[in-house]
């Protein structure tokens, strides 16, 4: 399965080859007016918008500003959910204190609390960031608790035999073999991360591209929407690139990426 | 061979939830003693290595290292395990070197040479033979330079031929390195080849303690090998004949 994908690596382009003809597709349609620009506006169209937005310095505004959210929720979210996870995996007391109450907070949706988080924080950037983090941390701290609770005791156990103990132990031996779980949280939690920012910021914001979109839906700007939702996508896949890239740095050891 | 004892097994019982699996063990390996314990299996073999390791207590009874009582993990000790317990996140060299402080990459080296694994010390064990993987692990033990050194059934998953050579390897580090090696073992032959002494343990009690005073290195073809080898094969059947018997007349 493996190589034959690879035999196709010698190719990029081939995997751009359906986007671009959808590309082409849809500027075609449009210029031969069978799709209405109410409804989607040609590809020139949005990238002429964007173009607009650009030079006014409002798209890099809004784009730092929701990158900076999804940054920030995403780091304050995963590290408790890192270390609540490692905390419950590793300390029995702390799996009997924590783990239940953590299981039924986890199935409340996170974005059913939108308007009380609208009326603690109204539409402030910690609105955003809180349903953010609150979003990821549930996806780290369940893989980063199961990865610690399946690390081999066979193999822990021969770490003390050859004189690993404490935070030795733990960087040598427990956080790698939790990692390829671990990843699997941080991969999916990426997409909730993505998910929870545009219905916050569509919802309420004076600032980032879900804003931006709402701003040009009031004015009836169907170009500048279209443009919003490509850079969700867009800011989507860099964030998966980038994930994998991590996967493919640290799990070098791991058979599965040989 | 250096003299006294080096580990001590002093009336040692060990119960697991009020099932007892070691009746009554007194054992003493001197200094530099290669001891083989075969037994059936289940009859407590790991259990034994285990409490010797200091990563069990036992439930009644002492041990000693070097006449002193031991209190958690044997730090005099290394433990081979059968299934090597190789880092797999690790490369081989760092593998060897786990633990070692100070300027260990040399010495991780040397005893990469000396399992004639030098040439892999930077690649993952994933790509390792399983007897390459227990070559690796035993150059991990004894890198520490552990006077005593547990080997728990190391060679049971590897095929004959890679068996006979890693028997081999083992007996060459240990006469060169000198340290005292207790190897849990199935195969009765194993024990003959590399045991200054064989033990045999049958229902949590030492049955057998017997002296294998061949010169080194044996061969199988030697008369007094293969007989000894049947002595002590006969023995660990016997028994299981008299269980058998017995099954067929309850
Ligand atoms: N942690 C444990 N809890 C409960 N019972 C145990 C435990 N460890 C071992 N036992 C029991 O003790 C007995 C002896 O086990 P042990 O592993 O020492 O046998 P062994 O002689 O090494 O066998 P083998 O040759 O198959 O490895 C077995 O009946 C086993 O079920
Ligand atoms: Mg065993």
């Amino acid at each position: 399965m493996k190589k034959k994908l690879n035999k196709f690596n010698k190719f990029p382009f081939i995997t751009w080859l359906v986007p671009v003809f959808l590309l082409v597709a849809w500027q075609l349609l449009s210029l031969w007016g069978i799709l209405s620009d109410q409804i989607l506006p040609a590809p020139t169209e949005v990238l002429k918008a964007g173009i607009a937005l650009l030079k006014t310095g409002e798209l890099i505004g809004y784009i730092g500003i929701s990158a900076q959210r999804a940054f920030i929720g995403f780091l304050i979210g995963g590290i408790i959910g890192f270390v609540l996870g490692m905390l419950n995996g590793l300390s029995s007391i702390a799996e009997t204190l924590f783990d239940t109450s953590l299981q039924m907070l986890r199935n409340i949706p996170h974005l059913a609390l939108i308007p009380l988080v609208i009326l603690w924080f109204g539409i402030e950037e910690e609105a955003k960031i809180f349903l953010v983090a609150l979003g990821v941390l549930f996806p780290i701290y369940l893989n980063t608790f199961h990865g610690v609770k399946s690390v081999d005791k066979g193999l822990i156990e021969a770490a003390k035999v050859y004189g690993l103990s404490g935070f030795s132990l733990f960087w040598n031996v427990i956080l790698p073999a939790a990692f390829p779980s671990i990843l699997v949280g941080i991969r999916f939690s990426l997409g909730i991360m993505w998910v929870t920012l545009i219905v916050a910021e569509t919802i309420s914001a004076n600032s980032g591209i879900g804003y931006m979109a709402m701003n040009a839906r009031e004015f009836m700007r169907m170009d500048i929407v279209v443009l919003s939702i490509l850079l969700y996508a867009l800011l989507g896949k860099i964030s998966d690139v980038f994930a994998k890239v991590i996967e493919k740095r640290c799990l070098k050891w791991h058979p599965s990426y040989q | 061979m250096k003299s006294g004892s080096s580990l001590e097994l002093q009336n040692i019982r060990k119960d697991f939830g009020g099932f007892e699996v070691l009746k009554g063990i007194d054992l003493t390996f001197k200094k530099g003693e290669f001891v083989a314990i075969v037994g059936k299996s289940g009859c407590g073999k790991s259990t034994l290595l285990r409490l010797a390791a200091g990563l069990d207590e036992p439930t009644d009874g002492k041990v000693l290292v070097d006449g002193e009582l031991l209190n958690g993990l044997n730090r005099s000790s290394r433990t081979m395990f059968q299934d090597g317990r190789l880092f797999p996140w690790k490369k081989i060299l760092k593998n060897v070197g786990v633990g070692l402080k100070g300027d260990w990459k040399p010495k991780a080296m040397e005893l990469l040479e000396q399992v004639g694994l030098a040439d892999r010390a930077y690649e993952w064990p994933s790509v390792l033979s399983g007897g390459q993987r227990q070559r690796v692990a035993l150059a991990r033990a004894l890198v520490n330079e552990p006077d005593i050194l547990l080997l728990d059934e190391p060679l049971g998953a590897l095929d004959a031929l890679t068996r006979i050579e890693m028997q081999r390897l083992i007996e060459e580090l240990w006469r060169k390195r000198d340290f005292t090696a207790l190897l849990v073992t199935h195969d009765v032959e194993e024990a003959v080849t590399l045991a200054d002494r064989v033990i045999l343990i049958e229902e949590g009690k030492v049955v057998m303690n017997k002296e294998i005073n061949l010169p080194r290195p044996r061969k199988k073809d030697n008369i007094l090998y293969s007989s000894l080898a049947g002595q002590i094969l006969n023995r660990v059947m016997q028994v299981e004949d008299q269980v058998e018997k017995k099954a067929i007349h309850a």
